[in-house]
C-alpha cells in the first residue's frame, strides 16, 4: 500500500534521512543543553543582586545571546562556514551542521534557562546560604534541581525548534529529512516524498513533545 | 554569647538612603530566648539577616560565641554559618527534595558521610515529630509540618544559635502554639540560644525571656519580658501589650462594677509573674472567712509566670478581709489595691 500511495519513496534512503535527522537533533540538543545552561547561569548569576553580580560580564553574555538570537538561522549557517570547516574539516553532512545548530539554539535556550532560574524561590537560595553552602552547591543542588521542570520544558521547546533547524540545514547539504525532501522530493517534483517527510518530521516533533511533557510532569513535585 | 555593637545597615535606593538598622547595640546571653518585636518596616528582618551576614552590615560588630562574625572572610563565614541555624516565615524548603533529603541538605553541605547523615536525619525527624513522613515532599505537608522540617534542617549541624525570622507568622494560631512549644523544648533540651523576630506579642509572651522592641531601625525598649509588659514606656510597646491584654482603657472602666456590686470590698489584683501562688483565690478562701467573687480580669501566661489583672469582690467581716489583703501583700508577689472599701 505504501508503494501505491508514495511511489517515489525509497525506504532505505528514507530511513537513513530519518536517522540523520535524529542524529543531528540529539547531538545538537546535548550541546545546546550544556551551552545553554552555562549561558543561562551566567546571565542569572551576574545579574543585579546575583551571587556573581558583574555588570560587564552580564552585558557581554547578554550581547552574545541577543546577537546570535537575532541572526536568521539560514544566514548563521552560511556565516559559520569557515568556523565549521576549521572545526569539523568539512561543510557537508550531519556533523558539519552541529556547530551552527548549537550556536543557533543555545542562546535561545540560554534565555529560557535564565527565566527558569529566576523562578526559583529566592528564599530557598537564601536558606542554602544561611547553611553555609558554596556557590557550586547552590548551583548544582539548589538552582538546577529546583528549576528542573522549567529547564526540561524549555529544552523540549528548543528541541522542536532544532528539528526545524535541521531541516533548513538539510537544504544546504547537511543531510536528514530536510535534505531528502528538498533534493529527492521538491527538485524532482515528487511531492509524495515531500509530504511523507513532513509526516515523519511531525511525528518526530510529537515524540519529543510527549517525552518532554512526561519528564516535566514526573519531576514536578510542587 | 552574642554581642552586637553599633550595628548599622543603610540601603541606598534611587540615591535615597534608607537606614534599616540604626546603631544597634545588644547583648544576648547563652540559652536565652530573645524576642525582637516590631511592626513591618521596623528593620527587624534586616537585623536578623545581619547576624549571619545574609545582609552585609554597613558598619558595626557582631560576635557570636566569641567569634567576630563581621570580620570573617567568605570561607570562614560559610563554616561559621553551619553553626547558626535559621528558620524562615515561608519555610524555604526545597520542593524537589523529600523531607529527609531536605533535612540532610545542611549535612551534605558540611560534608558528613552518607551513613552518618541518615542516622542524624532520623534523630531529627523523631525530635520534631515527623516520623512516618520521611518520604513526603514539602507540597504534601501542612504549614506546621513544613516548619518542623525547617526546624529539623536548622538543627542538623548542632548549631549554638537559632535565628527565627517570623517563623510562625504564616501559621494559624494552633499550629503557632505547637511550633512555639517545640522551640521551647529545643531551647531547654540543648541549651540553644534562640533569637526570634515577630510582630505578634503573644509569641513573645509565650516563649521569650527577653524582648527588644524595634521601631525605625532602633531598639526603643528592651529588657525582660515581664518588666516590659508591666511597665511599657514607649507608645509602640504599649500598643503591643494591648495586643494581648486588651486596651488599658477597657480595664479602667470599672465604674459599673462598683455600681453593680455594692457590698463588700472590691480589690484589684495585679499578677506580675506570679508562679508560686497560682492558686491564690482558693487559698484565700480556705485560709480566711471571706467570699470571693471574680468580677473581671485577664491573666496571661509568660515564661516568667502569670501576668495580668483580676478584679475581685470580697465579702465577709471587715477584719477578715483586711487580714486577707495583708496576706496577699506580705506572702505573695501579687500587688493588691483596694478600689472600694466596704461600707
Amino acid at each position: 500500500m505504501l508503494t501505491e500511495l508514495f511511489p517515489n519513496i525509497k525506504l532505505d534512503n528514507l530511513l537513513e534521512a530519518t536517522y540523520e535527522t535524529f542524529y543531528m537533533t540529539i547531538l545538537a540538543l546535548i550541546g545546546t543543553c550544556i551551552l545553554g545552561i552555562i549561558l543561562g547561569l551566567l546571565l542569572y548569576l551576574t545579574a543585579k543582586e546575583g551571587i556573581w553580580q558583574n555588570k560587564y560580564i552580564n552585558l557581554i553574555v547578554a550581547a552574545f545571546v541577543n546577537i546570535f538570537r537575532a541572526i536568521p538561522f539560514i544566514i548563521l549557517i552560511l556565516l559559520l562556514f569557515p568556523f565549521t570547516d576549521f572545526l569539523i574539516g568539512t561543510i557537508r553532512g550531519p556533523n558539519a551542521a552541529l556547530p551552527a545548530l548549537i550556536i543557533g539554539s543555545a542562546p535561545f535556550y540560554g534565555r529560557l534557562v535564565e527565566i527558569a532560574l529566576k523562578e526559583v524561590d529566592k528564599g530557598v537560595v537564601e536558606a542554602a546560604k544561611s547553611m553555609g553552602a558554596k556557590t557550586s552547591t547552590i548551583i548544582f543542588k539548589v538552582l538546577i534541581p529546583e528549576s528542573m521542570p522549567a529547564l526540561v520544558s524549555g529544552l523540549t521547546v528548543t528541541a522542536i525548534a532544532l528539528i526545524g533547524y535541521t531541516a533548513m540545514a538539510g537544504v544546504i547539504g547537511a543531510g536528514g529529512l530536510g535534505n531528502y525532501a528538498y533534493y529527492f522530493g521538491f527538485q524532482r517534483r515528487d511531492f509524495d516524498t515531500v509530504f511523507f517527510c513532513t509526516v515523519i518530521i511531525v511525528i518526530i516533533v510529537f515524540i519529543f513533545q510527549f517525552i518532554g511533557d512526561f519528564i516535566t510532569n514526573k519531576m514536578d513535585k510542587r | 554569647m552574642i554581642s552586637i555593637e553599633g550595628l548599622n545597615k543603610i540601603f541606598s535606593l534611587n540615591k535615597k538612603k534608607i537606614i534599616a538598622v540604626d546603631d544597634l547595640t545588644l547583648t544576648i546571653k547563652e540559652g536565652e530566648i530573645y524576642g525582637v518585636i516590631g511592626y513591618s518596616g521596623a528593620g527587624k528582618s534586616t537585623f536578623v539577616r545581619l547576624l549571619n551576614r545574609l545582609e552585609e552590615p554597613t558598619s558595626g560588630k557582631v560576635t557570636i560565641d566569641n567569634r567576630e562574625i563581621t570580620s570573617l572572610n567568605p570561607k570562614q563565614l560559610r563554616l561559621a554559618r553551619q553553626e547558626i541555624g535559621m528558620i524562615f516565615q515561608h519555610f524555604n524548603l526545597l520542593w524537589s527534595r523529600t523531607v529527609e533529603d531536605n533535612i540532610a541538605f545542611p549535612l551534605e553541605i558540611a560534608g558528613i558521610s552518607k551513613a552518618d547523615r541518615s542516622k542524624r536525619v532520623q534523630e531529627l525527624i523523631d525530635l520534631v515529630g515527623l516520623s512516618g513522613r520521611e518520604k513526603a515532599y514539602p507540597s504534601q505537608l501542612s504549614g506546621g509540618q513544613k516548619q518542623r522540617v525547617g526546624i529539623a534542617r536548622a538543627l542538623a549541624n548542632n548549631p549554638k544559635v537559632l535565628l527565627c525570622d517570623e517563623a510562625t507568622s504564616a501559621l494559624d494560631p494552633e499550629t503557632t502554639n505547637s511550633i512555639l512549644n517545640l522551640l521551647v523544648d529545643i531551647n531547654q533540651k540543648f541549651g540553644l540560644t534562640i533569637i526570634l523576630i515577630t510582630h505578634e506579642m503573644h509569641v513573645i509572651r509565650k516563649i521569650c525571656n527577653q524582648v527588644a522592641v524595634m521601631e525605625q531601625g532602633k531598639i526603643v525598649e528592651q529588657g525582660n519580658v515581664l518588666d516590659v509588659f508591666t511597665h511599657p514606656k514607649k507608645s509602640v510597646t504599649k500598643k503591643f501589650v494591648e495586643q494581648i491584654m486588651g486596651s488599658s482603657e477597657a480595664d479602667e472602666d470599672i465604674s459599673n462594677l462598683i455600681d453593680n456590686y455594692n457590698d463588700g470590698k472590691i480589690l484589684r489584683l495585679h499578677f506580675l509573674g506570679e508562679t508560686t501562688n497560682q492558686a491564690l483565690i482558693s487559698k484565700l478562701a480556705k485560709k480566711f472567712d471571706v467570699e470571693l467573687n471574680i468580677l473581671q480580669g485577664k491573666i496571661v501566661q509568660t515564661q516568667a509566670g502569670g501576668y495580668g489583672t483580676l478584679f475581685v469582690q470580697a465579702k465577709g467581716g471587715i477584719e477578715e478581709i483586711n487580714k486577707a489583703v495583708r496576706f496577699i501583700q506580705e506572702e505573695t508577689s501579687v500587688e493588691v489595691e483596694v478600689i472600694r472599701d466596704a461600707n
